[in-house]
């Protein structure tokens, strides 16, 4: 080799030498960029890249149930199944096509396009009974997906449809004790967390995380089923031979305010709350129109609606008077089947008159004429303080959405007429609810109770449970005018306009009413009865509405014999439920 | 005194038998095996849903260049490497005439034309014109002599690229095989010259150069002009991926994506999620970022240790070369390899703008692999050379 080439060679090992090492630094360079990406970046990465690989599914949880005073379910959930194909994963897609197509009763051809869609996940049918599901898993057809879902169900169909309510879509309430204990009856959902690839296909070996439900938990209502079906077979009995539009009955113990029955018939099915009644035809009905009636059918009565009370309110100027001392029980009064207010002549429904009769008698006869006198004894300004302190403007608060207001005369408004009309229950509207609760106040020694169904929340591995408490107002009358109150409206049954309701060896207290739909003028009517017992210590309470009856309707006459006939069957049913109580304590 | 008898003896035939170097080939070996992993860890998912099943496709594509590079390589190490001196201007001229044919015939893949294809198979120009240019100067420059040293001749050499990149430039839209092959270029000179002032000083000048070209266009960005090409839109989401997150900065973004969430131990090889579409054609240039999200760092570590040991071989084999043409021939692949490691590294981790660039022996591409192969069989070829003496 010339001396040249290796003086050349050595610059050149040097310079070749320097180029490794330049490219070394900039490695290490680069794994110091790696460092700080991998390690201190990691989190911050790793929770971006998490965001866009994981799709969330939620799991229902299951909703809480509705227990009656008994034990017996009102509302559950049945186990549904979702079938659904995932196209990757099929192996065999004519098998897939044949067993599915078998056992979920589907053409082949609805089965067969479904199948061969190329998408992420391809529901076949959902709503699958349980049974028909297991038995699809038992194939275990690969690409086949059979997931559990819950579905609302109410196993008496439209036993208390009104008050129960139903669920929507998402398996939330849509009316009823549904909405109100929305919150404790919902549960939590779970989830499930799939990886899935940029075009949002799960990727199946990545598997599955899962974030279990809460179940809702159960709640527990006051509302008796045995009583509730009794009350209801008497209420389609009545509109079925009064030919009535609707009856109300409505069954709670004036005591605490639980109300053991609520029923508006007609009725509707909660397991398909959204059919409308086969007399309807729905044919040619706009979506709004039909939304309309839906709305119609879903009312609660005896909540949601307000009527004029009628004869059923004089218990109210009776409790007002007496308390205020304007009238004693044995004050007389002359009824010559009118009264006189300014220059109005009001009638009494007698014609012919009463004559002379004392306060007690008066409201026997539920006598027009001698309620105007006392009314007007007691004076707007006394008579609005009153129904102030009844509660008569608030709302009860009970536990079902959509209370109506109390719809009254402002009290400038109310001139002698005015007040003469409040004084025997007409020209303004109340609630059934609202009647209920206030009479309750009178006969249970002067105390405002709550009307409400719910008693107490529970989950349901019996854990946690939650009682709930209700508002009660005290000295709402003084206990000697409810003591009064209770001994002249058991004369009205016993020997006056209730005596329809009088049933040997009970005693039983009750006031009737007959008032005029509104408005006025079409010869339509409501009878109504309301009745309690025991007349001295009352436990039970009950209100018979029945709305526009056909033939006869003075409440006296059709609505009094309801409540007897109930009083007949549930009176002693209680009784001895009384007794198991007492003897279980 | 046996263990003495027995040295000298295998001292001796040493000294006549030809040299080669397992560790430069083991090294390749085992970096080309890794890419086959790789590129089925990579591409088996796409493949399976884009080949109807096949996950294998990209694979056994792989794998056939993979053999016909081993082949090639073997082939070109036993073949005394002067042989191609010969050839070195047609080599030039090849090259040359292969990228104008593009104009006429070349094939378009994701907006580029890049490609020609000799019936079924496809190949790239530039991985041609990398070689070609390695050859070509190593020839130049020995024949030279100490005329390099002079300016004109400095500038001589500087000069002989310059056609072959701008026209993979302009004509392939292929900046980053421009980048190299002037980077080969380079390197080549450098080794060749004494001097160290002079590229000292055109460093500093490069780097000025594109702090200005980045400061320019960030600030034409900020002032509102939407004129910029997709050249200047890149260094805008190079400096804030995440702002053109469905634009430019993409695919430098769900890089990012994997390489972070692999961390310090990886998700396990095969367990990307990153290649399941989120990054597109993670075989190719992006494949490095799929390295780190399934070995974490520890294996992105391990990959580039394996890249700074071939070099140092390079580097070993350069320095003991039997003469000038082939070392320089040697320093040519050194710099092809490391400037294009470099550069795909540097992308993959949002450390320089992306451009577009393979990781060697790894990357998805089978003219690439077999072009390398024959570059590694150059490099075992010089290495046969070396007489153990020497060492």
């Amino acid at each position: 080799m010339k001396e040249v080439d290796y003086s050349h060679k050595t610059f050149h090992r040097n310079k070749t030498v320097a180029v490794f090492f330049l490219c070394l630094a900039v490695f290490l360079g680069l794994i110091g960029r790696l460092v700080y990406l991998m390690v201190f970046q990691s989190e911050y990465y790793t929770q971006k890249a998490k965001e866009l690989h994981e799709r969330e599914r939620s799991i229902k949880a299951a909703r809480g149930r509705i227990i009656d005073a008994n034990g017996e379910i009102l509302a559950d959930n049945k186990t549904v199944c979702t079938i659904s194909v995932i196209h990757n994963q099929i192996e065999d897609a004519e098998q897939v096509i044949k067993i599915l197509s078998k056992e979920l009763e589907l053409s082949e051809d609805y089965v067969r396009k479904r199948v061969e869609k190329y998408s992420s996940i391809e529901k076949i049918k959902s709503n699958v009974d349980k049974s028909v599901g297991d038995i699809i898993r038992t194939y275990e057809l690969a690409g086949v997906k059979v997931d559990e879902d819950y579905k609302r169900y109410y196993p008496y169909d439209s036993l208390a449809s009104k008050v129960l309510g139903f669920t929507g879509g998402d398996n939330q309430g849509i009316i009823g004790l549904e909405v109100i204990y929305e919150e404790y009856l919902q549960g939590e959902a779970g989830t499930i967390l799939t990886v899935t690839d940029a075009k949002g296909v799960e990727v199946s070996e990545a598997g599955e995380e899962r974030i279990e439900p809460v179940n809702g938990d159960d709640l527990y209502v006051s509302l008796d089923i045995n009583i509730q079906s009794y009350a209801t077979q008497l209420a389609l009995q009545t509109m079925e031979t009064k030919q009535a539009q609707g009856v109300s009955i409505l069954v709670m113990n004036p005591q605490n305010g639980e109300i053991m029955a609520m029923v508006n018939v007609p009725e509707f099915d909660l397991n398909n709350p959204y059919t409308l009644p086969e007399t309807i035809d729905t044919a040619d009905l706009t979506e709004e129109k039909k939304q309309e009636l839906l709305n119609a059918m879903w009312r609660n009565g005896c909540i949601n609606d307000t009527y004029e009370p009628g004869s059923i309110f004089k218990t109210v100027t009776a409790a007002s008077a007496l308390e205020e001392g304007v009238v004693t029980v044995n004050d007389t009064f002359s009824c010559p089947g009118y009264v006189m207010v300014g220059d109005r002549r009001i009638r009494c429904h007698k014609i012919a008159g009463h004559g002379g009769q004392n306060f007690v008698e008066a409201t026997m006869n539920s006598c027009n004429p001698v309620f105007v006198t006392v009314g007007l004894r007691l004076g707007v300004d006394n008579f609005y303080k009153y129904f102030k302190q009844f509660g008569l403007l608030d709302k009860t608060g009970i536990d079902l959405p959509g209370e109506a207001r109390t719809i009254m005369h402002s009290k400038e408004n109310i001139g002698p007429v005015e007040l003469a009309t409040i004084s025997f229950g007409q020209s303004f509207q109340i609630t059934p609810i609202q009647l209920a609760t206030t009479v309750s106040s009178f006969v249970n020694g002067g105390r405002r109770v709550t009307p409400h169904f719910g008693v107490r929340v529970m989950s349901t591995d019996g854990e946690q449970s939650k009682s709930f408490a209700y508002q009660v107002k005290d000295n709402i009358v003084s206990k000697e005018t409810s003591e009064t109150m209770r001994y002249i409206l058991e004369q009205v049954v016993e020997n006056g306009g209730g005596k329809n309701a009088y049933i040997e060896g009970y005693r039983i207290g009750g006031k009737t009413a007959t008032s005029q739909t509104l408005p006025r003028g079409t010869n339509e009517y409501i009878a109504s009865f309301l009745g309690f017992y025991p007349a001295d210590n009352p436990t039970v309470l009950a209100v018979c509405i029945i709305n526009r009856p056909q033939g006869m309707y003075y409440g006296g006459q059709i609505a009094a014999p309801v409540v007897k006939q109930l009083f007949e069957n549930i009176l002693p049913y209680l009784e001895k439920m009384d007794y198991n109580n007492s003897s279980e304590s | 005194m046996a263990e003495r008898m027995t040295r000298a003896a295998s001292r001796r035939k040493s000294n006549t038998a030809n040299y080669m170097d397992y560790s430069l080939l083991f090294i390749v070996i085992f970096l080309l095996g890794f890419g086959l992993v790789m590129v089925y860890s990579t591409s088996s998912y796409e493949a399976n849903l884009q080949f109807d099943g096949d996950s294998a496709w990209y694979f056994r594509k792989q794998l056939w260049a993979s053999i016909l590079g081993v082949a090639a390589m073997f082939f070109v190490a036993n073949i005394p490497y002067h042989f191609w001196e010969r050839f070195s201007v047609l080599a030039y001229l090849v090259s040359a005439g292969l990228i104008l044919l593009i104009i006429p015939f070349g094939h378009s893949a994701n907006g580029a034309t890049r490609w020609l294809y000799i019936g079924p198979i496809s190949i790239q120009p530039a991985e041609i014109a990398k070689l070609g240019m390695i050859l070509f100067l190593s020839s130049m420059i020995c024949s030279m002599g100490k005329k390099i040293r002079q300016r004109k001749g400095f500038y001589a050499v500087l000069a002989v690229p310059v056609p072959i990149a701008l026209m993979l430039w302009l004509i392939t839209s292929n900046m980053s095989s421009a980048i190299i092959v002037m980077g080969i270029a380079a390197l080549m000179l450098f080794v060749s010259c004494p001097d160290y002032k002079r590229f000292i000083f055109l460093s500093l000048l490069a780097i000025a150069g594109a702090a200005l070209v980045v400061f320019v266009i960030v600030k034409m960005a900020e002032s509102g002009a939407d004129n910029l090409d997709y050249r200047g839109a890149r260094i805008l989401a190079w400096l804030d991926p995440e702002a053109f997150a469905s634009g430019k900065g993409f695919q430098t973004l769900q890089g990012l994506y994997a390489i972070g969430s692999g961390g310090i131990l990886g998700k396990g090889l095969g367990a990307s999620k990153q290649k399941l579409g989120f990054i597109p054609e993670a075989q190719n240039d992006m494949i490095f970022s799929i390295i780190c999200e399934e070995l974490g760092l520890f294996g992105a570590i391990a990959v580039i240790l394996m890249f700074i040991m071939l070099i140092w071989r390079f580097m070993v084999i350069a320095n003991n070369a039997p003469d000038l043409f082939g070392a320089l021939l040697v320093v040519g692949v050194l710099g092809h390899i490391a400037i294009q490691v470099i550069l795909n590294i540097a992308v993959v981790t949002n450390t320089i703008p992306n451009t577009g660039i393979s990781l060697p022996f790894i990357s998805y591409g089978g003219t690439s692999v077999l072009f390398l192969m024959i570059e590694i069989g150059l490099v075992l070829s010089v290495a046969k050379g070396i007489r153990l003496k020497d060492l």
